[in-house]
């Protein structure tokens, strides 16, 4: 067991935590490493938390320069022009990250995340990307499919006061206890093209709005190749034609997609700091359970608005499974 | 969502936080960024290692230095033009008065402590100013919203009561780990290093006291030419040993139990002329305290590993010798305290020892140390959640947004598929002491009991005081404060020991008794009533207290407490485990599936429910999500959360 056990430092650093998940779990994020790609508000937050709860090394890839409108969620970049001119974010980032826990190796991986190949992928137990196009989600989400190991991959967005999270674990098994016994689950994950390929008609039936809403706006930045996040009010009229268009499709209401609502997301270019807040604890919480095997993970859309303060899970994909966490138990004797 | 009214209400708001901790620092980060510019902090701790993990403003190297200051020196580092005051304080300073809460538009707290919770409601309710509450403990934690007239204030509702054990279950008849832990901490380990001459049932256990007692009273002090090792093996013997045995010549109390086994030193470890150890060199060398320690002297590395019997054996000895030879000067002194490495230690053996005896499961000085501790699990992420939650609320306060506050629980196992799910607030409680003017009524003897009683056990103990002041119609029947002169000072104390009928103006039944409490600004009457008999084990104060609810003890997962049955005659007095304030987190008693408040209750929005329908709902409901609350008052027992017994009522 040598070299396996934490160390004097970790179990007095970790105490806390390790009380809520355990020294195996502890253990097991030490090994883990983690890439994160767009760093705004929300993945900011979710830096913060898995650094401290003791990753094993977290790569950051922005090559972005520092703005005001960058740093307006950001708490890791002094407000110092001296400090921050001529750095990228990402090493920006890196630097104060560092300073949270020295036991974490932060990193910087230069370039474009959609040229990052599978086997640049393979060496991550978890990737979470963020403000990226609809089809650089898509094709990360498959080359994180194409490498032998398993890689959990998370896209999240923050626009105005809502977020969103999804998660594709693809096929995950992991050991639950009852009683005295431990069961062991499956959950049989869809990719991110295979969830939001669902027809509408077969979505759950009070689906989030949030939902139907972010698939229009993403599929309107898309047609109108923009940058993610790249939209104001005036983009309203189109993306409302869009909607109908959408709609019409997938023979769906139009109203469950209210104006109100795109105006909002379409406006929200910076970001609300208690909902990054938000975003980034659930996301974190997510990828520290799906590394520990700890916990039931979530499956698979994450939804918050803090309009209605209601923070809520949406299974979206080509399986459904009535129970959200086991579709299939099977007892191991213990 | 950033229009601009909402901008205007942050950018002008003066916001007090209550608690720079894991909830704390997570919260000021976020204000920060939202764009609040005048926020002040209080907090009278200062920053240890194993706060690190989350609590993220904070560095190593600022260990032992004020967590209010420190977190605003952290925050300005990235919003430099901002205003954070620091007050390294106890928001129970008379300084922080109705009138500085009268300052701030409103009140964040991110506590650790019933204690401090129900003050700074009191204290939001005198001033007018509204709270946002919030607590966590590992992923479960909540926001609530309390506006004075508006929604219910923190103490509407009842709060979980300190677990208490009944004293035998502790001194005699174990059946729990926890028991074993008690037992060590606060009659072991005070009898041997806490001051002498304290009531302590490790003396006397069998039913010729006299006899046993004297001889007794020799075992456990500790002659100047005295060989450690030989008085160490002394009390070993003595507490596992001959007391057990004593225990077991009591035929009655096994009939239902399983009996104890005596362990003596001889039969663990052999007695060797010379006690070796190799080792002993290094936890010298170093000579400050934290370096003393049995695990170090004898090579034990992992806390989290399970000691065998012989082991932990070893380690009382061990500390026990650490302590009469590196910490002699402290003896006499110490409390246990769960950032003492050779308190953790003694108290892990001398636990397991116990247990052993008894057949109990034993643990390891990780899990010891969380029960004797009373350390409550924390994870940043909650925290975040939570802070993020109370920066919602706040914002809605500011604006006014009556409508729209909630109550939000994050759970850990979604519910109707919520994971954060918002509760309307509830309407304030119309027979609440705190916020409301329904007086309360107290059954007591008035011919035996005394002044003292009542306000040790029910206006400190109970209703929370301070600094109370005690009136029967116009005449001063009790004060506190610096202001007094001698003869003040003399005539209270003196009335502290008189019982209640012959007091200067006497208290008998039908009196009616004004409680204030100056500084909180709280003020309610008591209606006496006499009675003459009560029962020894269900009311062991003496006196009953009631229209003042208090929420049957919890222990984790929902188990009730199987010791209340185990009492015997004479255990008048229950070790009281109330826990030792750790972190900013506190306790969620994880009672939540099954009894939540339905979602269409929640999505219809507007209406606040009527009084009947809240009445008849409301506990239930409540009873839901609640109470994240005080871990000081609860005792965790399985995972390992607490327990700093103070002995309550001593005859
Ligand atoms: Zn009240």
């Amino acid at each position: 067991m040598d070299g396996e056990e934490l160390t004097e430092q970790e179990t007095a650093l970790y105490d806390r935590q390790i009380r809520v998940w355990g020294a195996d779990a502890q253990r097991r994020l030490s090994k883990s490493h983690i890439l994160v790609s767009g760093l705004k508000g929300s993945v900011i937050e979710f830096c913060k938390n898995i650094v401290l709860a003791g990753v094993g090394s977290v790569t950051l890839n922005d090559d972005r320069m520092v703005t005001e409108e960058i740093l307006s969620a950001n708490f890791l970049v002094p407000a110092d022009p001296n400090v921050y001119t001529g750095k990228s974010l990402a090493e920006l980032c890196s630097d104060s990250l560092k300073e949270f826990n020295r036991m974490v190796r932060v990193s910087v991986q230069e370039g474009d995340l959609s040229n990052f190949s599978v086997d640049f992928f393979r060496k991550f137990d978890a990737v979470v990307i963020s403000s990226c196009s609809l089809s650089t989600k898509k094709s990360v989400n498959e080359k994180c499919r194409k490498s032998l190991k398993r890689i959990a991959f998370y896209t999240v967005d923050c626009k105005d006061s809502c977020g969103e999270i999804f998660v594709d674990l693809q096929n995950y098994i992991y050991s639950k206890k009852k009683g005295d016994g431990a069961f062991e689950c499956h959950i049989k994950y869809s990719t991110f093209e295979e969830a939001i390929s669902v027809p509408w008609k077969s979505l759950p039936v009070r689906v989030s709005k949030l939902y139907l809403a972010l698939r229009v706006i993403e599929k309107f930045e898309e047609l109108e190749g923009r940058i993610p996040g790249e939209t104001s009010a005036a983009d309203l009229p189109k993306v409302q034609k869009l909607r109908k268009d959408l709609c019409d499709a997938q023979s769906h209401d139009e109203s469950r997609i209210p104006d109100s609502l795109l105006e909002r997301l379409l406006e929200g270019r910076s970001e609300f700091p208690p909902v990054c807040a938000i975003i980034g604890g659930i996301l974190g919480q997510e990828v520290i359970k799906a590394i520990s095997g700890k916990g039931d993970p979530m499956k698979n859309f994450f939804f918050f608005d803090a309009m209605d303060g209601k923070g809520t899970i949406e299974d979206i994909s080509e399986v459904q499974t009535d129970l959200p966490n086991c579709n299939l138990f099977s007892a191991i004797t213990d | 969502m950033a229009s601009e009214q909402q901008l205007t209400a942050i950018k002008g708001a003066k916001v007090l936080m209550v608690g720079a901790g894991g909830i704390g620092c997570e919260l000021l980060k976020t204000l920060a960024l939202s764009g609040f510019r005048d926020i002040h902090i209080i907090d009278m701790d200062t920053i240890e290692v194993s706060n690190l993990n989350r609590q993220f403003l904070f560095r190593q190297s600022h260990v032992g230095q004020s967590k209010a200051k420190v977190a605003r020196d952290a925050v300005l580092k990235f919003r430099p033009h901002i205003n954070i005051i620091p007050y390294h304080a106890n928001v129970k300073d008379p300084d922080f008065n109705v009138d500085f809460f009268k300052r701030f538009n409103v009140v964040l707290n991110g506590l650790d402590n019933l204690d401090a919770r129900r003050h700074v409601n009191r204290l939001c309710l005198a001033a007018g100013v509204p709270l946002v509450e919030s607590g966590t403990t590992g992923f479960l934690g909540q926001v609530t919203v309390h506006v004075k007239g508006r929604t219910e204030c923190y103490e509407c509702q009842p709060k979980p009561a300190p677990k208490t054990y009944p004293v035998c279950t502790i001194t005699s008849t174990p059946s729990k780990f926890v028991h074993c832990v008690v037992w060590a901490k606060d009659l072991l380990f005070a009898k041997l290093f806490g001051p002498k001459n304290q009531e302590n049932d490790l003396n006397v256990r069998s039913s010729d006291a006299s006899s046993s007692s004297e001889q007794v009273e020799d075992v456990f002090e500790h002659k100047n030419d005295e060989d450690i090792e030989q008085y160490g093996r002394k009390i070993f013997d003595h507490v596992f040993g001959y007391n057990i045995e004593l225990a077991l010549s009591n035929e009655d109390t096994w009939k239902n139990r399983s009996r104890p086994r005596p362990i003596y030193s001889k039969d663990v470890i052999p007695i060797e002329p010379v006690h070796q150890n190799g080792n002993q060199g290094r936890a010298s060398a170093a000579g400050d305290l934290s370096s003393v320690s049995a695990m170090a002297s004898l090579g034990l590395k992992n806390p989290q590993d399970l000691w065998s019997l012989k082991e932990n054996s070893a380690v009382l000895l061990e500390a026990l010798k650490l302590f009469l030879s590196k910490r002699e000067k402290e003896i006499g002194n110490l409390s246990f305290d769960k950032d003492d490495q050779l308190a953790v230690e003694f108290v892990t053996a001398a636990a397991n020892i116990r247990a052993s005896s008894f057949g109990i499961p034993l643990h390891s000085l990780f899990e010891t140390k969380g029960i004797a501790g009373n350390i409550v699990h924390a994870v940043a992420t909650t925290n975040a959640v939570i802070a993020g939650l109370i920066v919602i609320e706040a914002i809605k306060v500011l604006k006014n947004d009556v409508k729209n506050y909630r109550m939000t629980y994050c759970l850990e196992h979604p519910s109707k598929k919520m994971l954060l799910m918002p509760v309307e607030p509830f309407e304030p409680n119309k027979s609440c002491y705190v916020c409301s003017e329904t007086p309360l009524t107290l059954e007591i003897n008035t011919h035996c009991s005394k002044l003292r009683d009542v306000v040790d056990k029910i206006v400190k103990a109970k209703l929370g005081m301070n600094s109370p002041l005690i009136m029967q119609d116009s005449s001063l029947l009790y004060e506190v404060g610096d202001d007094l002169d001698e003869d003040e000072v003399a005539i209270y104390a003196a009335n502290l020991e008189k019982v209640l009928s012959e007091l200067p103006s006497p208290v008998r039944g039908g009196t009616i008794l004004t409680v204030e409490d100056l500084q909180q600004e709280l003020k309610c009457s008591i209606n006496i009533k006499h009675r003459e008999d009560f029962d020894d084990e269900k009311e062991p104060d003496g006196m009953v207290l009631s229209g003042w609810t208090q929420a049957p003890a919890v222990e984790k997962n929902g188990k009730a407490s199987a010791d209340n049955g185990a009492s015997t005659s004479g255990a008048s007095q229950a070790a009281s485990v109330a826990t030792e304030e750790d972190d900013d987190e506190l306790q969620i008693i994880p009672t939540l599936t099954g009894k939540k408040r339905k979602l269409s209750d929640v999505a219809g929005a507007g209406a606040a429910s009527s009084d009947a329908s809240s009445a008849a709902k409301e506990p239930k409901i409540k009873r839901k999500a609640e109470e994240i609350d005080g871990n000081d008052d609860v005792v965790m027992l399985e995972d390992g959360d607490s327990t700093n017994s103070t002995k309550k009522g001593e005859p």
